[in-house]
This record gives C-alpha cells, sequence and structure tokens, in this order.
C-alpha cells in the first residue's frame, strides 16, 4: 500500500494536465470541476489507506523510502525522485489532500461562471502537487523544487483576475510582491541546502540526518545551516521581516487564499523546519531566534488585525500570527505542538476563509466588514460554522484551537522563559478579541449595506458542505492531542505518533524544568478566562455599545491610524528597499551595466559570429566535386597526422 | 602463405595470355574488310559521338538489374553444389536448408519483379 | 559450427524484421489495399521489435561464429532504431500521400534500412558492419531520391550516392589494411592483438580510414558537405530517419571499433583526431546554422553540431563516455524525429512552406503543434527539464572526468550559440505577426508520432539518472 504513494502525487499532475490542456475545450464547469476534484480526493483515499496500514505497523517500521527513479547522479551526488513516508509526512500529506479536496468541491460553487474556471481548476491541482512533492520528498532538492512549485502556483493564483484592480495596483503586481519576497527567502534556504551538502556530502535527508546525529559536527556551521534553513522559512511562512507579501496575497480568489495562503503552503517553513529539527536541536542560539521571530511576528500581525476592515485582510494578519506561534513552538523545542497547531490551524483557519467566500459570494463581491451587518439571519449556515472556527481560533475548550494554542504557550512557559508565556497568552487575547469583532460586525448588529441593491443570500450546497466538514473538525481535531495532565502518561495521541520523527532532535537536549501539573491548568484557566473576557468585551464594544469603537479610535488617533496602515511597513520597506535598489537598478545596473557593457558585448559577437556564418556559409557551394575534394583534403590531413604521430 | 595464391596467379596469367593471344591472333589472321560502321570506335552498338545528356531507355536498366538476381544466384549455389557432400558431411541438413532459405529471399525478390511488370519489354 | 536455437532466439528482432520485409513484399505484390495495410504493418512490426528488444536486453553475448553480437548495447540500439523507425511511418503516412509519392517501395526500403541499422549496431566482424552500412545506404540512396518528380530531391540522391560511394571506398580500403596486417576481420580477435597491432603503421592508418569513413555517416567536420544538400533535398520523413537512425547506426558500429580500444593502454590514441573533428563540428555547425533561412538546412547544420556533442563522449573514452553517447542518441533521435515530425505536417504539396518566416504566428493558429515545437526547439537547445539537457550534461561530464574540460567548455560555448538560431523558431512562431495564410492539412497518425515523441524527451529529461544507469550496466 505505501508503494501508492506515487498516486497522490501522480493523480493531481494528471487532473493538472487534462484541464490545463484540454480545460479550455472542455468547457463543462460539472466535468472540469470533477476531474479536480476527484484527483485530489483520491490522493486523500489513498493516503488514508496508507495511513491505516502504517497504524497497523510498530511504531519503529514506521517510515518507509518510495523511490520512484533516479533523477541525476554525479560523483557523490545522487537525487532520486524518492518519497519518505512517515509520520510527519502522513499527517501533512493528510490535512494537503483532506483539506485541499473540500476547498477543491467549495470552488466549484465559488468560482462558478468565471471565465478561467478550468485554469483555475488547472493551477489548484499543480499546486497540490507541487505540496505533495514538498511534503513527501526524501531530499532537499526534490523539497526545493516542490517549494518552489507551490511558489509559483501561488504567483499564478494571486494574480489569478490578472485584469482586476487591487487595493492601489494590480492583482498582478501584488503577485509579484510574494513571487520576489519569496526570492529572497528561497535564497537563504538555497544557500542552507548548498552548505548542508558541503558539510554532509549529502542531500539524502536519512543521510544527512544521521550524519548530524552521529557525526560531530561544528556548532558554528550547523547553527549557519539552521540559520540559512530558517531564512527559507520565514519568506515562504510570511514571518517578520518577510511577512508583508501575505496580506497582498489576499488579491486571489477566496479558496486560494484558504488553500495556499492559510491551511497548507504557508505551513510548508513549519514543516521544513520541523522536518530539519536535528539542525536546530543542535542549535539553541538559533532555536531562540526562531522562537523571538515567531513570538514577535505573532504579537505584531495581532495587533494590525484589531483595526483592518477588509474581512480577508483581517484573517491574512490572523494567519500570520497563528504562523507565528507556530514558529513559537519550534522554537521551544515543542515540535510535535507546532505539527499540532499547523493541523488545528489548517481546519479553522480554512473555515474562516471559505465562510469569509461565503459571504463574499453572498454580499456581491463587498470585502469591507463595515458595509456587512446582520447577516446572520441571511445565511445561518455560513454563520453558525464561522462561529465555531472564531470559538476555535479563540482557544475556548474543548474546540481544536484550544488545544494546540495551549499547548504551546504552556511549552514556552515549561522552557523557562515567562515573558515567552505572557506575550503568547496576550496574543491570544488580541486574537479572541479581533475574531469576535469581525464576527460582531459581520453577522450581528445592524444591516449596514444598502438593501436596494445587495441581496445577501445563502451559498449553495456545494460550498456550506464542506463548510459543515471543517466546523466539525474545527470542533473535534483537538481531541487527538488532549494534555497528559488530562489524559494521563502517554495519552497525547499525536504526540505518540510524532514521537519516532523527533526522537533524534529531543535526545540531543531540550530538557524541560516541568513546572507541576497545578501551575499548568492554572495558566490553563488564565488564558481560557482572558480568551472570554476579550470576547466579551468585543461584543460589548461593537455591539451593545456601537459607536464606541469610533471614541476609542479618535482619543487614541496615533496609534489607531499606525496599526491602520500597518505600522507603515510597506512604506519603511518601500522608502529604504525598493526604492534605493530601483534607483540603482535603473540608473546604473540597467542604462550602463545592461545596455552598455552585457548587451554591447553580446552584440558585437552576435554580429561577430554572424559574419563568420555568412562568409562561412559560401563554402556551401553545391557542387558534389567540390565536396569530395573537401572531404580529401580532411583525409590526407588526418592520414598525415597518424604518420607524423606514429613515426 | 604466399603458395596459397598459386592458382590465383595461374588463373591470372591465363587469362592474360588467353585474352593477349585471341586480341593478336584475330589481328594477325583475320580478314581486314573495313566499313565507316567497323571504324568506329567500339561501344557496345552505341554512337560513339553525341550529345552528353542522351537518355538510355529504362529498359536497359531493367534487364541489367535482372541479371544481378540470376548472377549472384550462380555465385552463390554453384560452389556450394560443387562442395555440397563435404558440406554436408560436416553440417547436416542444414547444409541444405540454408541454401533454401537463401533461394526463397531470392525468389520472393524475383517474382517481385515478375508481379510489378519487370519483364514487359513493352 | 551449426548455429543453436538459442542463438537464433537471440537474433529474433533482426529476424523478425528480415522477415517483415520479405512479407511486406509479398504483401505489395498480391494485395491492392497495400497502400492501407502496409504502413500498419510496418508500424507492428517496429513497434514489437522495439519492445522485444527491450524486453530481452540482457547482457552481450557473441554469436553466429562471432559474426554478430546479441543482448547490451545492441538491443539498445535496436530500440532507438525500431522505435524510431515506427514514429517516422507514423509521420510518413499522410506526408507521402501529401506529397504524391506513394509508392509501395517506401516502406520496405524503410525496412530493409533498419535492418542495416540493426546489422552494424550488433556487428562482430567487419564484413558484417560494411554490410550493413551498404544495406543501410543503398536504402538511403533510393530514398533520398524518391520523390523522384523533384529536382532537388533526385540532386539530393545523386550527391549522396557519389559522397556515399566515395566514403564507403574509403572504409573498404580501411578494412583491407586492417585485415592485412590482422590476418581476420573477427573484431573479438583483432581487439585481442590490439596493443601489437596498434604499432604498425599500416593498421592504424587502415583503422583511421575505417574511422573517416564513419565520419562521413555521421556528419562530421569536415566530411559534412553532403550533409545539408541532402538534408534539405530528401523528402522530410527520409530526413527525419537519415538523420537519427541513420547517424545513431553510424555512431553504433563507431563503438563497436572503439569499445576494445578504449580497453587497451592505447585508448587516447585516436583521441586527437576525435577532439579536432568534434570540435571543427560543434562550432561549424552551430555557426552555420545561424544564416540558415531554411528550416531543414537549419536543422542538418544543428545535426552537424549534434554529431560533435556526441564524438565529445566518444572522446572521452570511458564508460561514462559511452553511456553518455548512447543517452545522447536516443534523445536526440526523438527530438530530432519530433522536430521533423512537425515540419513535415507543415510542409505543403510543392515543398513550400519550409522557410523559417513560414513559421510566423503558428502559435496562434495551430497553438498544439506550436508548442510541441517549442518543446522540441528547447530540447535540442539543451534547455531544462528535456532530455537533451541531459544529453549534453552526460557528454560533457565524461569529458571532464577524462580531463577534456576545455572540450566541454567548447560544446558549451557550442550549445550557447546554438540557442540563438533553436529560440529564434519559438521567437518566430510566437512573437512575430503572421502575413501569410498556412493551410495544416491534419493528420492524426503523425500527430501521434509526433506526441510519442515529446513524451519521450520529457521522460528522458525527467527521468535520466535511471535511464543512463541502465544503459552504463549494459556497457562493458
Amino acid at each position: 500500500m505505501t508503494e501508492l504513494i506515487y498516486l497522490t502525487v501522480l493523480l493531481p499532475l494528471i487532473g493538472f494536465l487534462i484541464n490545463g490542456l484540454f480545460g479550455s475545450k472542455i468547457k463543462n464547469e460539472k466535468i472540469i470541476g470533477t476531474i479536480g476534484s476527484g484527483a485530489i480526493g483520491l490522493s486523500f483515499i489513498v493516503v488514508l489507506l496508507i495511513l491505516i496500514e502504517t497504524l497497523g505497523k510498530p511504531a519503529d517500521q514506521r517510515v518507509t523510502i518510495v523511490t520512484l527513479f533516479q533523477w541525476m547522479k554525479v560523483g557523490n551526488l545522487d537525487i532520486s525522485i524518492a518519497y519518505q513516508v512517515d509520520q510527519l509526512s502522513i499527517l501533512m500529506a493528510l490535512i494537503v489532500t483532506g483539506i485541499g479536496f473540500l476547498i477543491h468541491v467549495y470552488s466549484i460553487g465559488y468560482m462558478h461562471g468565471d471565465k478561467g474556471f478550468w485554469r483555475f481548476f488547472a493551477y489548484l491541482n499543480l499546486f497540490i502537487f507541487a505540496m505533495m512533492n514538498l511534503i513527501l520528498a526524501d531530499n532537499f532538492v526534490l523539497l526545493f523544487l516542490g517549494w518552489e512549485g507551490v511558489g509559483l502556483c501561488s504567483y499564478l493564483l494571486i494574480g489569478f483576475w490578472y485584469d482586476r484592480k487591487f487595493e492601489k495596483s494590480t492583482t498582478a503586481s501584488a503577485a509579484k510582491k510574494a513571487f520576489v519576497i519569496n526570492r529572497i527567502g528561497d535564497f537563504g534556504f538555497l544557500l542552507g541546502i548548498f552548505l548542508i551538502y558541503m558539510t554532509f556530502g549529502s542531500l539524502n535527508f536519512t543521510e544527512v540526518f544521521t550524519a548530524a546525529n552521529h557525526i560531530p559536527v561544528d556548532e558554528s556551521v550547523v547553527s549557519f545551516i539552521a540559520l540559512f534553513l530558517f531564512i527559507g522559512a520565514i519568506g515562504k511562512s510570511a514571518q517578520i521581516p518577510l511577512f508583508v507579501w501575505l496580506p497582498d496575497a489576499m488579491a486571489g480568489p477566496t479558496p486560494v487564499s484558504a488553500l495556499i495562503h492559510a491551511a497548507t503552503m504557508v505551513t510548508a517553513g513549519v514543516y521544513m523546519v520541523a522536518r530539519c529539527s536535528i539542525f536546530y536541536a543542535m542549535a539553541p542560539t538559533i532555536m531562540m531566534v526562531v522562537a523571538i521571530i515567531g513570538l514577535l511576528t505573532a504579537m505584531f500581525a495581532a495587533t494590525i488585525g484589531l483595526v483592518q476592515n477588509d474581512i480577508k485582510k483581517v484573517l491574512a494578519y490572523s494567519t500570520v500570527s497563528q504562523l507565528g506561534y507556530m514558529f513559537l513552538a519550534l522554537g521551544v523545542g515543542a515540535f510535535t505542538s507546532g505539527i499540532f497547531h499547523v493541523m488545528t490551524h489548517a481546519f479553522f483557519k480554512a473555515l474562516l476563509f471559505l465562510g469569509a467566500g461565503s459571504v463574499i459570494h453572498g454580499m456581491h463581491h463587498e470585502q469591507n466588514i463595515q458595509k456587512y451587518g446582520g447577516l446572520k439571519k441571511y445565511m445561518p449556515v455560513t454563520f453558525i460554522t464561522f462561529l465555531i472556527a472564531c470559538i476555535a481560533i479563540a482557544g475556548i475548550p474543548p474546540f481544536s484551537g484550544f488545544f494546540s494554542k495551549d499547548e504551546i504557550l504552556w511549552y514556552s512557559y515549561a522552557k523557562g522563559n515567562f515573558l515567552f508565556w505572557l506575550i503568547g497568552a496576550l496574543t491570544a487575547l488580541i486574537t479572541a478579541f479581533y475574531m469576535f469583532r469581525l464576527l460582531s460586525l459581520t453577522f450581528f448588529g445592524k444591516e449596514r449595506f444598502d438593501k436596494h441593491h445587495v441581496h445577501p443570500h445563502e451559498s449553495p450546497k456545494v460550498m456550506t458542505v464542506p463548510l459543515i466538514i471543517l466546523a466539525f473538525f474545527s470542533i473535534v481535531a483537538g481531541f487527538i492531542g488532549i494534555p497528559e495532565v488530562f489524559s494521563g502518561e502517554g495519552g497525547n495521541q499525536i504526540k505518540n505518533w510524532l514521537a519516532p520523527v523527533f526522537a533524534d532532535a529531543h535526545s540531543k537536549k531540550i530538557t524541560y524544568g516541568m513546572p507541576s501539573h497545578f501551575v499548568e491548568i492554572l495558566l490553563m484557566v488564565i488564558s481560557v478566562a482572558g480568551a472570554a473576557a476579550a470576547i466579551w468585551l468585543a461584543r460589548h464594544v461593537y455591539l451593545t455599545k456601537p459607536g464606541l469603537a469610533d471614541q476609542i479610535a479618535n482619543r487614541m488617533k496615533k496609534g489607531y491610524s499606525v496599526l491602520l496602515n500597518k505600522y507603515y511597513v510597506d512604506e519603511i520597506y518601500n522608502k529604504l528597499i525598493v526604492q534605493p535598489i530601483y534607483k540603482v537598478s535603473d540608473g546604473f545596473l540597467f542604462k550602463f551595466t545592461d545596455v552598455k557593457i552585457i548587451d554591447g558585448t553580446i552584440n558585437r559577437t552576435a554580429s561577430l559570429i554572424d559574419l563568420f556564418s555568412n562568409n562561412i556559409k559560401r563554402i556551401q557551394t553545391g557542387v558534389a566535386q567540390f565536396y569530395a575534394i573537401i572531404m580529401m583534403i580532411g583525409i590526407v590531413i588526418a592520414l598525415f597526422w597518424i604518420i607524423v604521430s606514429l613515426i | 602463405m604466399i603458395e596459397q595464391y598459386i592458382p590465383i596467379f595461374l588463373v591470372l596469367a591465363f587469362a592474360i595470355t588467353f585474352g593477349v593471344v585471341t586480341v593478336f591472333s584475330s589481328e594477325i589472321f583475320g580478314p581486314k574488310r573495313p566499313t565507316s560502321e567497323k571504324l568506329s570506335t567500339y561501344e557496345s552498338g552505341m554512337k560513339p559521338i553525341g550529345t552528353t545528356t542522351e537518355r538510355i531507355s529504362i529498359k536497359y536498366y531493367m534487364v541489367a538489374m535482372l541479371f544481378i538476381i540470376f548472377d549472384l544466384e550462380v555465385i552463390f549455389v554453384y560452389p556450394w553444389a560443387v562442395q555440397f557432400r563435404s558440406l554436408y558431411n560436416e553440417f547436416g541438413m542444414f547444409a541444405f536448408y540454408s541454401m533454401l532459405v537463401f533461394l526463397i529471399v531470392f525468389e520472393i525478390g524475383y517474382l517481385y519483379a515478375y508481379k510489378k511488370g519487370g519483364f514487359n519489354w513493352d | 559450427m551449426i548455429p543453436t536455437a538459442l542463438e537464433f532466439q537471440l537474433l529474433l528482432p533482426v529476424l523478425i524484421i528480415a522477415a517483415g520485409i520479405l512479407i511486406s513484399l509479398i504483401i505489395e505484390m498480391f494485395s491492392s489495399k497495400s497502400e492501407k495495410i502496409l504502413p500498419w504493418f510496418s508500424i507492428a512490426l517496429f513497434v514489437s521489435t522495439a519492445y522485444y528488444s527491450l524486453l530481452t536486453v540482457g547482457h552481450e553475448r557473441i554469436i553466429f561464429n562471432s559474426m554478430l553480437a546479441a543482448g547490451g548495447t545492441a538491443n539498445i540500439f535496436f530500440f532507438v532504431f525500431t522505435f524510431g523507425a515506427a514514429i517516422v511511418t507514423l509521420i510518413s503516412i499522410d506526408y507521402i500521400k501529401k506529397i504524391g509519392m506513394y509508392y509501395g517501395e517506401y516502406y520496405i526500403l524503410l525496412q530493409s534500412a533498419v535492418l542495416g541499422m540493426m546489422l552494424m549496431a550488433n556487428a562482430q566482424d567487419l564484413v558484417m558492419i560494411f554490410m550493413g552500412l551498404e544495406q543501410m545506404s543503398v536504402c538511403f540512396y533510393i530514398l533520398a531520391g524518391f520523390n523522384r518528380k523533384k529536382i532537388k530531391s533526385n540532386e539530393a540522391a545523386m550527391k549522396y550516392f557519389l559522397l556515399g560511394a566515395f566514403a564507403t571506398g574509403f572504409i573498404v580500403y580501411g578494412i583491407a589494411l586492417m585485415y592485412g596486417v590482422a590476418q581476420t576481420m573477427s573484431i573479438p580477435a583483432i581487439a585481442n592483438g590490439l596493443l601489437i597491432y596498434s604499432d604498425n603503421i599500416i593498421f592504424v592508418a587502415g583503422l583511421l580510414l575505417f574511422i573517416i569513413g564513419f565520419s562521413f555517416k555521421i556528419a562530421a567536420v569536415p566530411f559534412h558537405m553532403w550533409v545539408p544538400d541532402v538534408y534539405q533535398g530528401s523528402p522530410t520523413s527520409i530526413t527525419a530517419l537519415m538523420s537519427t537512425g541513420g547517424k545513431a547506426a553510424a555512431f553504433s558500429s563507431l563503438l563497436i571499433i572503439f569499445t576494445p580500444l578504449f580497453a587497451t593502454t592505447q585508448s587516447t590514441l585516436f583521441q586527437p583526431y576525435l577532439v579536432v573533428i568534434a570540435t571543427l563540428s560543434m562550432l561549424l555547425g552551430s555557426i552555420v546554422a545561424i544564416a540558415q533561412t531554411d528550416l531543414k538546412r537549419m536543422l542538418a547544420y544543428s545535426s552537424i553540431s549534434h554529431a560533435g556533442y556526441i564524438l565529445i563522449g566518444v572522446a572521452a573514452g570511458s564508460e561514462l563516455g559511452i553511456a553518455s553517447v548512447i543517452f545522447y542518441l536516443s534523445a536526440y533521435t526523438f527530438m530530432n524525429l519530433g522536430t521533423f515530425g512537425i515540419i513535415s505536417m507543415i510542409e505543403n504539396k510543392d515543398e513550400g512552406n519550409l522557410s523559417l518566416n513560414d513559421y510566423s504566428g503558428l502559435g496562434n493558429k495551430k497553438p498544439m503543434l506550436a508548442a510541441l515545437l517549442a518543446i522540441f526547439m528547447f530540447a535540442l537547445a539543451g534547455i531544462p527539464p528535456f532530455a537533451g539537457f541531459f544529453g549534453k550534461y552526460y557528454v560533457f561530464i565524461a569529458a571532464i572526468e577524462s580531463n577534456l574540460t576545455w572540450l566541454a567548455i567548447v560544446g558549451v560555448l557550442s550549445s550557447v550559440i546554438s540557442i540563438y538560431f533553436y529560440l529564434r523558431v519559438v521567437v518566430v512562431m510566437y512573437f512575430q505577426k503572421d502575413e501569410n495564410i498556412l493551410n495544416v492539412e491534419d493528420s492524426s497518425p503523425a500527430l501521434l508520432g509526433i506526441m510519442i515523441s515529446a513524451l519521450l524527451v520529457i521522460v528522458m529529461g525527467i527521468a535520466p539518472g535511471s535511464i543512463i544507469n541502465l544503459i552504463s550496466n549494459f556497457v562493458k
């Protein structure tokens, strides 16, 4: 069964090829949608079967490497298209194909009538193909290939409506921004891969990690490797300072935001760091860097999310913030919790985005939450599922978000840093606040839209059913990670499942001064109480006393506008980095170096070759006797040479 | 080593002698009644002088190629037939079958030429 | 010694084709529908042989009193020839009708040419090599002039015949000299005494003349002069086979001759010669191709430069070098067949639509054909992830490992030059305004052949490692 893993990669590729090559001819949305979703659905079933089989094996035999074929081999470098099926990749594959399938189905409804319907499904399938390569790869090269592949799909899908306006410019420039900023991260990632090859002489996961575990390597080298890889993760997972592309990525269709920019692709950085956990375990300094950047990002993005008015923007900043949480978990050595949060987050964030998509769909593409209000009675299913997602992200037990988020907070405290916990918990409160602000403004209160032109309506079944399924998992997904304080020693299922993957990293270091169960429960109660308070406050400010929010905003004008303008990060980057680079590029690199030196050289060379070419071709006279003479001259020279060289 | 070639040299010597003797004896003993036809250069019945682009009927080529079939057949079959007894002693019926296959291949070619009208003079 | 049944079984790919030729003759004789039957019969014949050759690839064995070999690299070459010929047949079906040159002999001669190639690839005796070469060449001489109402086709056949016979003369002379010294024509026997012979000037001169004769067949400079005229004048489908199967067959014979040489201490004896003609071929082919406006002529020069790249692998003289040569030949076969297939589809009745400008705007008019042609152009130019890139890559790696780094550098430079004329085709197709009206007759068999080629070019670009491993297993 495990050998069939290649199907999970092949099926999306086939879907992509069919829809991409013949989609424009098929035209029928039902067929295209069925092919697109079916490919992913079948992949999901395959992964599920593999999971069931793997569960039946003893814990130390759950890693299988499935080699399809050798790609290239040069000296020591042996790169194969091979997939590593282990606990971590199976979990990630389940998330990607499962949620991917639901979002594909949802898209059939959401993209109905779009002129690029087939293109959309082709891109989505290509994305799943690349993402599966990324998470299943057994070596860094294939991982990088998938990494670039998802980047490309992200670019294509952000700019999907390339003819539409987005904010001050176009969706195309948002796509470009995402691509360019990702390249900065990729650059670091590539350096990391080079350094790994230099140090360990291999790019195969098993070989590299075994070597790292057993052969003594200079800590500074490992630190650099870890740092470079983390730079890659920063780019892909939108952390400070490279997070600016993710909010702009909302220019793409909403299912794309749900699939790529919330549930799966942006967690690739988390996955990659977790996969390379051994390096981080060996480089404590870099781990600290990871934790701090994660924490700062979580806080920073959450505060921006407080005041945004675009429904997708709020969710985007919330995603950045939650990704920060995951890196915090990785940074304090709680790799399992990080991956656990990836999973729960995938469910409720996908649900939030799809719910937002449903609202946008019902409100004729209006995205400003100030122009919503009272939608509860128009779209009941969307409302209930959205509510569930909000509760989950706010961390109210027993919804899934509670378990994963609380575990992260607990480990950041257990790691011995109270400040980590404090900022983390504070961020959780802010999260609860802005999510319920969003909920209140959208579904409760006065109807602030123009009733003559806008007629809100519930979305079709094909969209609401995925919402319901996701809502179900948003509620129950947490139960596989019940903290041991409640479930007893070894009662945390996901921890047991993932333990072998991180065994080496844990053996390297990471010892927790384990505070008592009392402290753990106390902290839990505090954060839950705080979240509940934040929810009450949000309802109070935005529902019970409408206008209060404006008063607060007026009183703290400066702070408000700083937040509203996202700390002016875009403007600062523009002034400090983009403009100077642009000037140097345009003035020196382009107009002088490129045009004068490079183009000049090439043009001269080209005209020289052209001259040669036009002269040499005259030898071809068309007279057969002349051809024979040329041959004869060649033969005579060759014979002369052989005689001279032998005598 | 060189001894092996003695028969060839003998044949060569005989051929040369034969050629020289016949040409010169006809020159010496033959009667001479020259006509303009007889005095012109010998070109196998063609006119010796004419334009270079003169076309020759395709039929001659057909005959020439058909001749090759029989020519090759004779070249292979004759020595085979002469040596068949010793070949049979050494290889058994294989010696016979190999020539049979060879002939079948040849006859298919012959039949093909016949079917395609290679023997029709007009 | 009577050949055993096993020996016949090992030789089955060759025997299938030989029997196929006879059956084709009978079909052509007696059936009035031979025009419909023959092409599909040929395809079935070629594909089954190709499949069987791959199936029984195994290790090389010497059979028939050391006249022939079976298995190993020979079978890989069999696959390339027969599968390539199957694609050529697919391309031909509608093309020869369009040009108006259908005669039953077309497919029979095609099969005969393939039989000759196969004998060249598995010969273990100089006479067998010569026989295979002549069988292939004679068929090609006829096929080149097959479009007999067109003066260019006649010219191509005549030139090819004259110069080919000239080159064959040197091959025979070379064989005679080698025989004079070695007293045998059997290649394994010659290989045994190679160290003694390699000091003998007569033997080495004979070997050189033999190699020169094959340098003509592979179209290496300065023995390339026939190539542009013949490739341009011949019917496109025949050019396709000549430039791929013909070239691969000549290289297979060269490898048969060179492989024992590489095993001796004299392995670099002919390296200077190979290096010089490789360099000249690469550079001249790439540079002159730039000035061409006729697509077939351009591809003729491209074929010359590709011969140069492949010669780098031969010059490297290592196992990897030989494996890379075989890989390159297979890759080149399929990308070139695809390209010529597209050209044959676009070419019109009067051999028009062959110049580069006729392809302007093809991207809009025939998006499918244009995309496929773009793939083949990228592959020929050596752009990853297509087969052409890895062909060059392995050849260069082999050169570097044999301390011929500078040759690899020349190869890279020449590739850079060649990108210009390959990509120009893509530019013309997609970015040039179309002024002309292009009537392309659809041909589903040809399109099928082209798509199979494209698929192979992509597969060989995606999984080159596994394929080169497979080939290396069978290189001694």
